[in-house]
């Protein structure tokens, strides 16, 4: 906070104690003392020190992009992360999947009243540090409290925009017959570190939520190939269902080989028991990039000399189809299609 | 994956699948019978047919527990939840059944019913011991393999005296419905039964045993190899099924001794015997009534009977005149010889049962195989 503010409140939030209330959405002083003792505070920046309802910052010249993304997410806490980081990262890699460099975001609150203020703090710093550490400010905000039962506790929307560099055209239109398929790591481990935790099941090695930035690994890939044709998060519905869509969207198949698709083994383990495919559960910290077969062996290499993309694998390439299936050769050598999640993922009986 | 990875190897994978080729023969066809859903997954997950020479047919059975399932009891448990406001809890392949008028126990749970996915029949009973002022039915669905667990918490609930939980009782018998789909007219009126033989039960075996088989391999002269649930234990069933045509005989063998052994696990069997009793008829779905096929609570536990309890009246519901489920399952047809299929019925919105659960021969053969069918295009 800066000191120059009068003080309005007689005492300080009780961030040990207190519980959000019907007050902290009103409108009144009670949302004031909300707005500023935590989010100002954590997020601080010379946008949000202003305290208007919006943020102004000068446009450079070039494509912009804008994407918003709202988390709901239980529980709110799991190993890896939490929704306060998740709504930070979710959002900055959808920015980041069309090649632009993020610059800011802004955040909404949908609060459920009872929420105890600890843990609003935990999520706020949390989203502060992602946010810090991803060179990205939240300049801007709003916050609602809905009454106890109609909200998970916190739901957080956060929009991002940021520049895409001159020469970058990226899209899912873009996937050629031909084009090169590469993940940037092994896959389920959001989805894995969520459903063990929901469905109270403890396995000897923590899965931790993958949860991370990506746009710093764009940025290297960018560099190293900047005519890439795709990039895509494979979130909900896991990397099926990303390549689906895409194949949609571009009209082509693809042929994907089992066997060089990474996944760790404690998340196959995990899979196993729980009845799950691995293709289909959620990241939050991988990628998908398409390419020209002959840049495939330079991007790969610029993918494995980032942190975030140690493990990055050239798992397939895109063949005509009229039909868009997405094939798999299968680790025993026989083939299967890659469909489409119907409905939600649940496990098997038998 | 250890003791998971050894059963997936593609190097042994192929050595068997030359053995298969090799050990068939040639002139004639061989048909067989994979019962369990769980097999007609690996089938289609690991693309199996591909390794199997083209005499070598794998026929997908109706031994997915959710696909069998008649829309009637879907009925019976959504009135259950939605009418007399019990917390229904299931395992969550049922979730997604098509009921009658469009609904499902999803549906109920979205226009208010309480529903909960359950991934063992002991979850159930601790909401009830959780919630004391909330009656709780447990919906029990399932071959052999699940049948322990609902005995199990039948007596556990006995003991703690928990007056609000209930058992709504679905549980079907392999062997009854393998002789069914072998004394299936349908499959008659073509003369001998196509089929030479089957891959037996993996998970239903390991509670019932290779027993119970017997009968039937020697009565319809059938070889019957029990099998695991991975994709090699799939090809050594094929190749042993192979060695047991060429060789004129029909004898239940034992492919996954790691987990079956003749008689099975007793203490199942013992809670089973004492928690259930026959039902003289039971609906299948795609079968229609099967004799002998079913369980219900005992007298002795009838205090957690759901039938019992709520007095549900079970009205049979018909299954779309072109849907061929009931052919389907028998093996009389194939997925892809249904009009339905992946036209009006998909897994989004399934008509038959098969296509329901990823075990079910159509979701299985439209989820990993249908690009083999062509022309068709998808939905």
């Amino acid at each position: 906070m800066s000191g120059s503010r009068e003080r309005l409140y007689a005492r300080p939030l009780d961030l040990k104690r207190g519980r959000i209330d019907m007050g902290h959405g009103a409108g009144g002083r009670a949302m004031a003392q909300l707005v500023e003792e935590l989010f100002v505070a954590a997020f601080d920046n010379e946008s949000l020190r202003r305290m208007d309802d919006q943020a102004a910052f000068a446009v450079p010249g070039g494509r912009m992009v804008l994407a918003t993304d709202s988390h709901v997410v239980t529980p709110l806490f799991f190993p890896g992360g939490d929704i306060g980081s998740l709504s930070v990262h979710g959002t900055i890699n959808d920015v980041a999947m069309a090649g632009a460099r993020p610059l800011h975001l802004a955040a909404s609150f949908i609060l459920e009243e009872g929420l105890p203020l600890a843990e609003l703090a935990r999520i706020v710093a949390s989203m502060a540090r992602a946010a810090r550490e991803a060179g990205v400010a939240i300049v801007t905000g709003d916050t609602k409290v809905v009454e106890r039962g109609k909200g998970d506790g916190v739901f957080i929307t956060t929009t991002g925009v940021g520049l895409v560099p001159p020469g970058v055209e990226i899209s899912g239109e873009r996937a050629h017959p031909g084009d090169a398929i590469l993940v940037s790591g092994a896959l389920g481990e959001h989805g894995v570190a969520i459903m063990s935790l929901r469905e109270n099941l403890e396995f000897e090695t923590a899965i931790r939520s993958d949860s991370a930035a990506l746009h710093d690994l764009v940025a290297a890939m960018l560099a190293a190939v900047p005519g890439i044709h795709v990039l895509r998060d494979p979130t909900r519905g896991g990397l099926a269902t990303t390549l689906n869509e895409i194949a949609r969207q571009a009209r082509v198949g693809m042929r994907i080989v089992e066997r060089s698709i990474p996944v760790k083994p404690e998340v196959a383990a995990a899979c196993e028991l729980l009845g799950l495919d691995p293709l289909y559960v959620a990241n939050e910290g991988k990628l998908v990039a398409f390419c020209a077969p002959a840049d495939a062996p330079r991007l790969l290499a610029a993918m494995r000399a980032h942190p975030l993309g140690r493990d990055a694998a050239w798992i397939g390439e895109v063949v005509e189809d009229h039909q868009r299936f997405v094939q798999m050769e299968t680790s025993f050598g026989g083939a299967r299609v890659v469909d489409w999640l119907a409905g939600e993922q649940l496990p098997r009986i038998c | 994956m250890k003791y998971v990875d050894e059963f997936r190897d593609g190097d042994i994978a192929r050595v068997l699948a030359a053995k298969i080729a090799d050990a068939a023969d040639r002139a004639r066809r061989y048909a067989f019978m994979e019962f369990c859903g769980g097999h007609t997954h690996a089938i289609a997950r690991y693309g199996l047919t591909d390794l199997l020479p083209r005499n070598v047919v794998m026929v997908h059975g109706p031994g997915c527990p959710v696909c069998v399932l008649p829309i009637g009891r879907i009925d019976n448990a959504i009135e259950l939840a939605l009418e007399r406001g019990v917390t229904l809890c299931t395992y969550a392949d049922t979730l997604r059944v098509p009921a009658s008028r469009g609904t499902s126990l999803m549906k109920a749970k979205s226009s208010g019913a309480d529903v909960r996915m359950v991934y063992s029949a002991a979850d159930a009973l601790r909401i009830a011991a959780d919630h004391p002022e909330r009656e709780v039915v447990f919906f029990a669905i399932g071959f052999e393999t699940t049948t322990p667990m609902s005995a199990l918490v039948v007596q556990q609930a006995d003991r703690l005296g928990l007056a609000n939980f209930s058992v709504f009782c679905n549980h079907v018998l392999t062997p009854a419905a393998i002789a069914n789909i072998l004394e299936s007219p349908q499959l008659r009126k073509i003369g001998p039964v196509p089929l030479d033989g089957f891959v037996g039960p993996a998970h239903v075996s390991c509670v019932i045993g290779s027993a119970p088989y017997e009968y039937f391999a020697a009565e319809y002269a059938k070889p019957v190899v029990i099998a695991g649930f991975e994709p090699l234990d799939v090809l050594q069933a094929v190749l042993m099924l192979v060695r047991q045509v060429n060789a004129g005989r029909h004898e239940v063998e034992n492919e996954y001794t790691r987990a079956v052994s003749r008689e099975g696990n007793l203490t199942a069997q013992a809670r089973i015997a004492e928690v259930f009793g026959l039902r003289r008829s039971f609906e299948w779905r795609g079968l229609g009534e099967v004799p002998y096929s079913a369980l219900r609570i005992n007298e002795r536990y009838a205090r957690f009977d759901a039938e019992r309890r709520y007095g549900i009246v079970y009205r049979p519901v018909a299954d779309n005149p072109a849907c061929e489920c009931g052919a389907i399952l028998r093996g009389a047809k194939r997925p892809a010889e249904c009009r339905l299929f992946a036209s009006t019925c998909t897994p989004e919105s399934p008509l038959g049962s098969c296509m329901v659960s990823s075990e079910g021969a159509c979701a299985a053969h439209y989820g990993y195989g249908r690009w083999r069918d062509g022309a068709r295009q998808a939905a």
